[in-house]
Formats: C-alpha cells, structure tokens, sequence
C-alpha cells in the first residue's frame, strides 16, 4: 500500500512479519505547531514541568493503596518526604505502602499519617528517630519491611516491590528531567552527590516524579537520571538542607578510642592476606569505620600498594586518596560529604553507580562482590558473629541495615568493629537481638580491647597470628566485658511483630517485636 | 627491665567511661587526677569513684599513678587515706614545693601502710613540680624519700609563677627543664615532662617531643590518647641503632663469659655508659614492638 509519504511498501514480509505503514503527521497543513516553536518555552512536549506537588501526583495518577518511594541521599536535612506526604494526606490518599530508600530522624510527621491512615506499611532500609521508637512501640498495624540496600534493588528490578510513583528529589535537573546529584552549571544549593539509591527507582518505577530546587538549561550534562526516564518535574524553593546532608553517621572521627579501633582494623587488614597491590575495598559509616581509611593510607605508601577501586559510600578521605593516586577507581553509590560531593563533579574516575550495580545479589554481577576488604560497624555482634545494626541495647529500631550484609556476603574479608563496651553495655552477647547479617558471612571482629576471628576463617586467623597480632576467641572478649560491666537483663518483648528483617535475597532473617513497657 | 614512662595520660578522677577506659590506649602510665580536673564540688565523689575503680578494673600491664589533692588543702589527708587503700603504684603530689612536702606525704602513706597492714614502700611516690621555687629545691626533692620513683614538671603553674606563657620553643622552660633532669638523674630517678595542651596540634607536639627527648627526659605527661603514637613514634629506636645495640650486648654478654673485664666490638673498646644506653634502646624497641627488617 501507500505509505503516508506515498511509497509503496508492503504490509507483510515473511520472515519479518506484519510490518506499519508510515502514517503521516501532517495535520492542517503542519506537522509542527509553528506558533508555540515561536516560544519554545511554551512548548508542552519540550517541558515537564508541571505547577505543584498536587499537579504531579493527579498526573501521575497516583491511587489509594499504590506504592510510593524516595531516596534518602538528603540524609537528615531532607525536605521531600515530608513534603510530599502532606500534599498526599491533603489529597485525601489512603492505605499507601511508602518504600524508601531509607528514613530519619527528620521523618517523624509520618508517624501522623500512619495513624490518620494515609500510610499502611512502610519497606525502607533504616528508621531512627521519633518515628522509629513508636514504630517499635507497635505504632503500625502491618510490620515494617527492613531491606539492605541490595535488597531492595533486586525487590524492586525484579518486581517482587513494585513502585507507582517515585518522586525523587535533584539537586540539579532541566526542564525534561536531566537530573543530578549535582550541577556542572552552578553550585547546587542541595548539592547531595551520587544519587545511586534514587537510579533504581528512577529506572523501574511506572512514574517517576523529579522535586528541583535548582532548575538548569537543557541539557544538564552530565545527568545520572536522564530524561527518558522521567514523567514530571516540580520546582520548590528547597529540598534539603545542605548542613544536615553531609550528616552524623558518616562524620570523621576525633574520638580516641574510635581511632584506635580504626588502627587495630587497618592492622588486621595489612596482615589479612587481602593487602596486596590491586585490593578493593570498602568503609562503611561509623567513625571507627570511616577513619581505617586514614591508617590504611600510610601503609598503603609504605608498602607501595595501590587500590584498585573503592566502594559504597565515598568520604573526602578516600577522594583524596584517588587524587593522590592510592585509588584508582571510586564507584560511589552515595557521597557522604560534600568534598565527596566536589570529587565525584571533577574527577573522572569518580564514579556513580545505582544499588543494583552496587549490591543486588540477583543480576549478573554486582561490585559488592568484587571487594576484597570492607569495615563495618555494628550496635551488637553475638558468639557466632551474627550482627545486628538495626534495634538498641533496649530494643528499639535505631539504624538501618544499609549495604551491611551486602557487602559482608561480597567481601574476601568482613571486618566488623565495635567498641567492647557502649556506656554500660556490652557489645558482645550471646544471642544479638537482631540479626541483620548472618555470622557465617562476617570474619573479623575488632574491639578497642582485642580482636576476634570467626572460627569459619582459619586462613585469616593465621595470617593474623603469623604478623603477630594478637588474636583471642570472641568468648574471651565478651567475658572480658562482662568482667567490667557484668551481663545485660535480657529485653522483654511483646508478641507483637513491629518489623520483618530481610536478607538481601529477600528472605526473613529475622523479626523485630513490640518492646515491652 | 626498668619500668618504662614514655607516657603518662591524665585522666580526670570524675569521668567513669575514662577511668573504666584509661588502660586500652598502651599508656605506659595513667595518672587519675583528683587535683585540678576536679571541680571543689566534686571533690568527695571523685575520691569514691576513682577509689572503687582501682579496686574493680584490672588495669593490667599499665602503671597506675593517683594525682591527689596537696596536703595543705582540705581534700588532701582524705584523699591519701582512700587512694593508698586502693593501692595505686604510686601517688603523684601536685605543687611540691620543699622536701619537706615529700617527707610529710611519705611519713602519711607509711602511717597508713601500717594501719591497714600492707606491705611498708608498696605505694611509691611521683613528685609534680609546678613553680620556681620547687624547681629550685628539686635536688633536694628528689632524694627526700624513698618511695620517690620520678618527678615531673607541672608548667602552666609555673610559667605563671615565672610571669611570662608558654611558647612553642619552650624557651621559658628550659632552666626548669634542665634543673629537674639534673636533680632526677643525680638521684636516679625518672624524669617526666609536662603536658602539650593544643591536641590538634600534632606538629608542635612532635617538635617539643623531640626537644624533651633529647635533654634526657624519660617521657612526657599527656592529656589525649592521640598523643601516645607521636610519643612512642619519637621514642621508638631507628632500626640502625636497635642493630648496633644488640651487637653491644652481646659483646658484652661475650666479655663477662671470658671473665674480661674490656669489652670491644670490631676492635673499639666498649665503655659501661655505652653498654647502659644499649639496654635502654633495647627497651624502647621492645616496648615499641619494633619488627626488624
């Protein structure tokens, strides 16, 4: 048949199949629509910018009962989810499953909007704050799901947790949804860094929703979020603010007996058999843990030993070591201060990856199982190495299990550190009151009073012994503790579950009940 | 081996978390303060808490110095009547000023000694000396009792005492500096240095290490558990001399074996000094745990 540019072409090619006809786009005489050219500005199909946070939920087309997600690279300075709760709530929206990245202690108006109805359940990697304790007090009536972070990657690629609407905050984006952690045009007033948590929503959500405080002229190269991936686009006056962004958990240590753990762990990691030219490594958040960083790198000129990548969350520290050359490769999942921030902006090799390349166990292959080394922290750790990062000595949720059991299933070598005591408490307990990560995947413990191998890793035992570091069994530390500040009461729960831990696979690890008043 | 005081770390007599702490930094000394990190109000708490804390914690390998209140305040006498029960290494008095002060505090310690039964001479005596005149009385100091281990120069006091501050050279504290070495050395006893207050600052802490180590000081008194790396790191011998060090030791192991009394290594005669320093390098490299390579 004829074609709508008058060639002949036919419908149906064996081999091939069915095959569609150009149809033409002339209407009245156009295919453009000269008069709104004359304004590009004013150009629908060049613009998705649309006037409020209301206007971009109607159009989304947002239901009761839909699930809803956002990133928490604002960390405790973020303005998104409370702003956009509350337009929701005002909506009228009901029975919705909110499914974060992670949550703070600045999510605390949630705990309104659990109660009024308009949040039914809530999935995320941590919780902390007002809203924590009275979730842990049985505020919800359905558990809170807790995900690593590669475990919500794979939950939401795989479609195991479907989003609607994602509604993402940009520290930089143009008027079609280029969007980035930060600006190559000016300095974004939220500037927040890698944006790897939001990538994965941005890539699978049914509608994805850009919040910009900092709108830029098209294109906003470089983006991490691109355009084909975003439905709408809301200015606002501001989404975070940018001196809680670079915030607590990953602030760089003074604390002395932080920075002799952190001595103690780059000890064990020059002698653990992992030290070689070319090692990767990790740090996760925690003043013991970030600053191994700074011990490492003196032994890493003194022995002559470049790493070939860094991994997770970046410091300013391990920017500079990439500038001096120690590092060759960052991949940032997310910045963890603003220095990070600059680096990932000029250099070259600095560079952001989403959750799913970061840590999901499901797809191809992930870097977490790259790493030779990562640090980890931990609120308790039990005889058989198990770790919990999520509930306090009283039992209340107060953290997150973040890439926690990601990385430790990744890693050559798990090194967890710990003080032996917090206040009156000891670290190690026979059994930890959540498990997070499983022992069998964790295979180092350093305390500021000795260090444990988990008796699964002979080899790294022995490595130790033969550099001469001293190395005794986790019993022995966790008499040791006792000795000072005798055994803990055990915490009395209720029968109610508030939380269901998953592994990254998605399994439950565990569960987190009611605490008893 | 003669007991080491590289470092000796204040820890403030009312903070539990410190003194439940104090010991895991590697200090080769803590000295538990009741003097003037304890506000007045705190005085009778501080003593409980610092008393039961030596006898709960095993501070093991560390040496254990109680710096308690001068006589002639009216926390002093309580304090010597609590802490020598709690059987510290040794008491450090704050301010000496005379001989006289030491043979009052030893004549005390004894007293109580007997009252409780222990040992006469268990717990020693470390003597501060904060002022010019003690530092002008430091010879006589140094031999006024034999439970004296060491004595320390305490220099905010007496730069104020001398009308001038502190600078980074340390040219105001050099007269005191050497006066006290000089008084501890003829006594042979140790010598220890006053505290570096700025912790930030590591390189000004390093340089006045450096300086404290060469006049002959045995160590220096610390406020942060930061500064015991530098310390040790300036106190840790070079490879070079560890080396040279044991080659004089077994030389003159080698000597005594064939009865000589003349001791050579590669044909120089070795003199006893020489032989003595060897020892201390010796020392120093094991407490630093030195790898040689």
């Amino acid at each position: 048949m004829l074609n709508g540019v008058n060639r002949e072409v036919p419908m149906e090619i064996e081999g091939l199949g069915v095959l569609r006809p150009y149809q033409s786009l002339v209407k009245n005489g156009q295919a453009k629509n000269i008069e709104r050219l004359k304004d590009r500005q004013m150009n629908p199909s060049k613009n998705k910018i649309v006037g409020s946070i209301e206007k971009a939920i109607e159009s989304a087309g947002l239901k009761d009962g839909m699930t809803i997600s956002f990133h928490h690279h604002f960390r405790n300075g973020d303005y998104i989810v409370n702003m956009v709760m509350d337009v929701i709530a005002k909506m009228g929206f009901k029975d919705l499953v909110l499914a974060p990245s992670s949550l703070t202690d600045i999510h605390a108006p949630l705990i309104r909007h659990i109660k009024n109805g308009v949040v039914r359940r809530i999935e995320t990697s941590g919780l902390r704050g007002e809203l924590a304790t009275e979730i842990s007090n049985g505020l919800m009536d359905v558990p809170v799901v807790i995900n690593s972070h590669g475990g919500r990657a794979r939950a939401i690629a795989s479609g195991e947790l479907p989003i609607d609407v994602a509604f993402l905050g940009a520290p930089s984006s143009d008027s079609y949804g280029n969007a980035n952690g930060y600006s190559g045009q000016n300095s974004a007033p939220s500037a927040c860094g890698s944006l790897g948590y939001a990538l994965v929503d941005a890539q699978h959500a049914k509608k994805v929703v850009l919040i910009t405080d900092n709108l830029v002229p098209y294109p906003n190269t470089p983006f991490s979020i691109s355009e084909s991936q975003v439905d709408y686009i809301v200015v606002v006056d501001s989404i975070g603010d940018p001196t809680k962004i670079g915030s607590g958990a990953t602030r760089y240590t003074k604390n002395p007996k932080e920075l002799m753990i952190a001595q103690t762990a780059a000890d064990v990691i020059e002698a653990s058999g992992y030290f070689t030219d070319g090692f990767s490594m990790q740090m996760g958040s925690g003043g013991a843990s970030l600053a191994t960083t700074r011990f490492l790198r003196e032994k890493m000129i003194a022995a002559n030993i470049k790493c070939s990548f860094a991994l997770g969350g970046i410091t300013g520290h391990i920017a500079a070591m990439h500038e001096e050359g120690l590092i060759n490769r960052i991949l940032d999942v997310q910045g963890f201060d603003l220095t990070a921030v600059e680096s990932l902006k000029k250099n070259r090799f600095h560079h952001q990856i989403d959750a799913e390349f970061y840590a999901s166990p499901d797809n191809a292959g992930c870097a977490a199982h790259q790493l030779d080394v990562v640090v980890l922290s931990a609120l308790e750790i039990d005889l058989d190495f198990n770790v919990n990062v999520i509930t306090g000595s009283d039992g209340v949720i107060r953290g997150a299990s973040g890439g926690h059991s990601d990385t430790a299933a990744g890693a050559s070598c798990a090194i967890i550190v710990a003080p032996l005591i917090r206040g009156r408490i000891p670290s190690i307990l026979d059994r930890v009151n959540t498990i997070v990560t499983p022992g069998h995947i964790v295979d180092v413990l350093v305390t500021d009073q000795g260090i444990a191998v988990n008796p699964l890793r002979k080899d790294i035992e022995q490595n130790l012994k033969t550099a001469g570091i001293p190395v005794v069994s986790i019993d022995e530390l966790k008499a040791k503790a006792e000795r000072i500040v005798g055994k803990p009461d055990l915490i009395q729960w209720e029968d109610k579950i508030v939380g269901v831990v998953k592994y990254r696979d998605g399994s439950v690890i565990d569960v987190i009940r009611q605490v008893k008043k | 081996m003669q007991k080491l005081r590289r470092t000796m770390l204040f820890v403030p007599g009312n903070n539990p978390g410190m003194l439940r702490d104090a010991y895991i930094y590697g200090a080769d000394s803590i000295m538990i303060d009741l003097e003037d990190s304890v506000s007045i109000n705190e005085k009778d708490a501080a003593r409980l808490l610092v008393y039961n804390a030596l006898r709960t914690i095993d501070y093991g390998e560390t040496e254990v110095i109680v710096r308690v209140n001068g006589l002639n305040t009216p926390y002093g006498r309580d304090d010597y009547e609590a802490i020598v029960r709690a059987k510290p290494h040794a008491i450090r008095m704050p301010k000496t000023e005379t001989a006289q002060d030491v043979v009052e505090a030893d004549k005390l310690i004894t007293e109580i000694e007997d009252t409780v039964g222990m040992e006469p001479g268990t717990v020693k005596i470390f003597a501060a000396i904060e002022s010019a005149g003690g530092v002008l009385n430091a010879k006589e100091i140094a031999v006024a009792s034999k439970r004296l281990i060491g004595i320390a120069l305490g220099a905010e006091d007496f730069v104020t005492s001398l009308k001038t501050t502190r600078s980074l050279e340390g040219i105001e504290l050099l007269t005191a500096r050497s006066l006290i070495l000089f008084a501890a050395r003829a006594a042979g006893i140790d010598a220890v240095d006053t505290v570096f207050s700025d912790v930030n600052d590591e390189e000004g802490f390093r340089n006045e290490v450096k300086l404290i180590k060469q006049l002959g000081f045995d160590g220096k008194s610390i406020i942060n558990p930061r500064q015991i790396k530098i310390v040790n790191e300036v106190y840790t011998p070079t490879n070079e001399e560890i080396f040279k060090s044991q080659r004089i030791i077994e030389a003159s192991a080698e000597a005594e074996e064939k009865g000589s009394g003349v001791i050579s290594l590669n044909g120089r005669m070795i003199d006893k000094p020489i032989v003595e320093r060897a020892r201390r390098v010796l020392a120093l490299a094991e407490a630093a745990k030195v790898k040689l390579n």
